[in-house]
């Protein structure tokens, strides 16, 4: 039975860590595969550096152009999408193994819609800054939360009911996002639309700061938490019987999650999909129906970089916001998924 | 937190005193005393309704009882944390429910959760209890294969050996009979005899059939809409009279000729139509 298994530490001893083997070997390649696309996104760009320019300018310190193109510019960036990739991804593989739904994630049931009623309404009442907005999402994004976690717990929490009560806010809200636009001035409209599609375009440090700030906290305490949400997926009695705190343990792991999407889209607008999609692709990588949510993470983080590539340099002299690379890349998947499944089935 | 001035019987490793138990505005039970024998496979026995599961989940502390506490070794439940817990009682749960594709082995180490924590994720220990629950359910072959390619048999001896990798002196079994068929109920019943004669665990089951808890139970419990009607071991208290008074059941009680326990022969009542 061990062959299956990596054992980290040792046996007899106060600590120990198993590892499942395919597990491990698709994180150290998901791990790989992040630095590689991080690594290309440093060396891509109108302006060619060589890699020696490269590795001269990530080790010595200095003021050339490189330095701006390299540090201020494009590094910035890259964390944010390892960072928002991860935290997008995690928050989806919770909310999809709590609500036992793969449709379940922050996105569909109506978290993003009430970020960005938070962004529209900072920007056109009080025509706010960047870091208004970022506020204005936070704040609009834990509010609708919220809300829908308290209409949708019942001595607990009610699975079904909590998706169609999002999908529910989240229609409400849209009607007054759209009212709201209407009434906005073209300029601020425009601000709030562009935040809405979820960018990473113009990240720099000032703005990536606080985002890190606030989810590599939040991410490590989610990956902490891994071990009873695995068991909860067993059922609640049985969770409950092996020693799971279930009502604390999940709502903990809700927040979290929560929370860690929230600051993730407060920088780059609601970036769809990879909260959607890297837990199920991860799931397919590792043929663990649930796989770690590290792994998950790696994959969020691959999948956000690979996509931003795409939006940056696909289409010669236009940046695409990442968000619509995702939302194409969505459907995409989705589509080839149903397909696949559907031969499978018929077959 | 009410203290009682409460001794359970010498013996008894789990009781419960005054139980008043139930959901929401609907009381299953009222005033209920109740205990297991340490070292006995106690069978709980009833018509459906009556509070079977009900008062399984409250020994188990799935379920708060409304009023009156449950002891554990003399300690009330609420003295002890969730993991304490759950390293003194095992739960076969109806509801159970395993996540798609997931194999034997994996299942089965999950068990282990109460004795883990998150610097000591993997111990000898741990990869014992593994290996003696598949051993002691007959799994060890198919430890890699998916629990959803098993049949419904083998699918209940995996959470069977989950609850054995867990490793506790006592084990509460929701109906673990129900939907198997005769073999594989016997099979099953035939492991529980074993863990508790040799493994020297206490088990409480709640079994529908009755000719079955007879055979393999030191204990009978028996209830009736909420209520312990009778209780002791099957020779002593099955009788004719009492499945009349328990299910409102007319019928003969002889002795089986394998076991030399209880056996009901229901009577036929005809129903005119």
């Amino acid at each position: 039975m061990n062959s299956a298994w990596w054992l980290i530490g040792s046996r007899q001893g106060a600590w120990s860590w198993r590892v499942n083997r395919p597990t491990a070997r698709l994180g150290l390649g998901l791990l790989l595969l992040c630095f590689a696309l991080g690594i290309w996104s440093l060396y891509l760009g109108s302006l060619r550096l060589t890699p020696e320019v490269i590795w001269q300018t990530l080790t010595q310190p200095g003021h050339s152009m490189a330095h701006t193109v390299i540090l201020q510019w494009r590094l910035p960036r890259i964390v944010m999408a390892w960072v928002a990739g991860m935290a997008l991804a995690i928050a989806g593989g919770i909310f999809q193994s709590l609500l036992r739904n793969p449709m379940g994630s922050p996105d569909v049931i109506g978290f993003n819609t009430g970020a960005w009623s938070g962004v529209l309404l900072t920007v056109v009442l009080f025509k706010g800054s960047e870091f208004a907005m970022a506020l204005g999402s936070l704040l609009g994004g834990c509010l609708t939360a919220g809300i829908i976690f308290l209409l949708a717990w019942q001595q607990g929490l009610a699975r079904m009911r909590l998706i169609i009560i999002g999908i529910a806010i989240s229609a409400l809200l849209n009607a007054v996002n759209i009212w709201v636009m209407m009434s906005a001035s073209q300029e601020s409209a425009l601000t709030a639309v562009l935040w809405s599609m979820g960018s990473l375009n113009g990240m720099t440090w000032r703005k990536c700061m606080p985002v890190l700030i606030g989810c590599i906290p939040l991410i490590l305490l989610c990956l902490s938490a891994n071990r009873p949400l695995r068991q909860l997926e067993l059922g609640d009695d049985i969770a409950q019987a092996t020693g799971v705190r279930i009502q604390s343990s999940r709502l903990l792991l809700l927040l979290s999650a929560t929370a860690v999407a929230a600051i993730a889209t407060t920088m780059t607008g609601p970036i769809p999909f990879i909260a959607l999609a890297a837990p199920q692709i991860a799931a397919r990588l590792c043929r663990d129906p649930s796989p770690s949510l590290l792994c998950t993470g790696l994959t969020g983080a691959a999948l956000l970089l690979s996509a931003d590539l795409l939006a940056q340099h696909a289409l010669e002299g236009i940046q695409l916001p990442v968000g619509i690379v995702t939302i194409s890349l969505g459907g995409l998947y989705l589509l080839i998924l149903l397909l696949s499944e559907a031969r499978r089935s018929s077959s | 937190m009410t203290t009682y001035a409460y001794h359970p019987a010498d013996g008894a490793v789990l009781s419960g005193h005054q139980l008043t138990f139930g959901y929401r505005d609907h009381p299953v039970a009222c005033n209920l005393d109740v205990q297991i024998p340490s070292g006995s496979f106690t069978a709980i026995i009833g018509p459906n309704g009556c509070g079977k599961s009900t008062l399984l989940r409250t020994l188990c502390r799935l379920l708060e009882p409304q009023h009156g506490e449950v002891q554990l070794q003399r300690h009330p439940l609420a003295h002890y944390s969730g993991r304490e817990l759950a390293k003194q009682i095992g739960l076969l749960a109806q509801s159970a429910s395993a996540p798609e594709g997931i194999r034997v082995l994996e299942l089965v180490a999950r068990g282990r959760y109460p004795h883990q924590s998150w610097l000591r994720q993997w111990h000898q220990d741990d990869e014992q209890a593994v290996t003696e629950a598949l051993q002691m359910t007959d799994l060890t072959e198919l430890a890699h294969c998916r629990v959803d390619t098993l049949s419904g048999g083998q699918r209940q001896r995996v959470w069977v050996a989950m609850v054995l990798a867990q490793q506790t002196p006592l084990i509460l079994l929701d109906e673990p009979t129900t939907y198997l068929d005769i073999s594989h109920q016997i099979e099953l019943l035939e492991l529980f005899h074993a863990l508790n004669h040799q493994g020297g665990r206490t088990l409480v089951a709640v079994l529908h059939d009755i000719n079955q808890a007879c055979r393999y139970a030191s204990h009978l419990i028996a209830m009736r809409a909420g209520c312990i009607v009778a209780e002791g071991s099957p020779n002593e208290i099955v009788t004719a009279e009492l499945m009349q008074q328990v299910f409102g059941l007319s019928c003969s009680v002889i002795p089986d000729p394998v076991s030399q326990t209880p056996l009901i022969i229901p009577h036929r009542s005809p129903i005119w139509l």
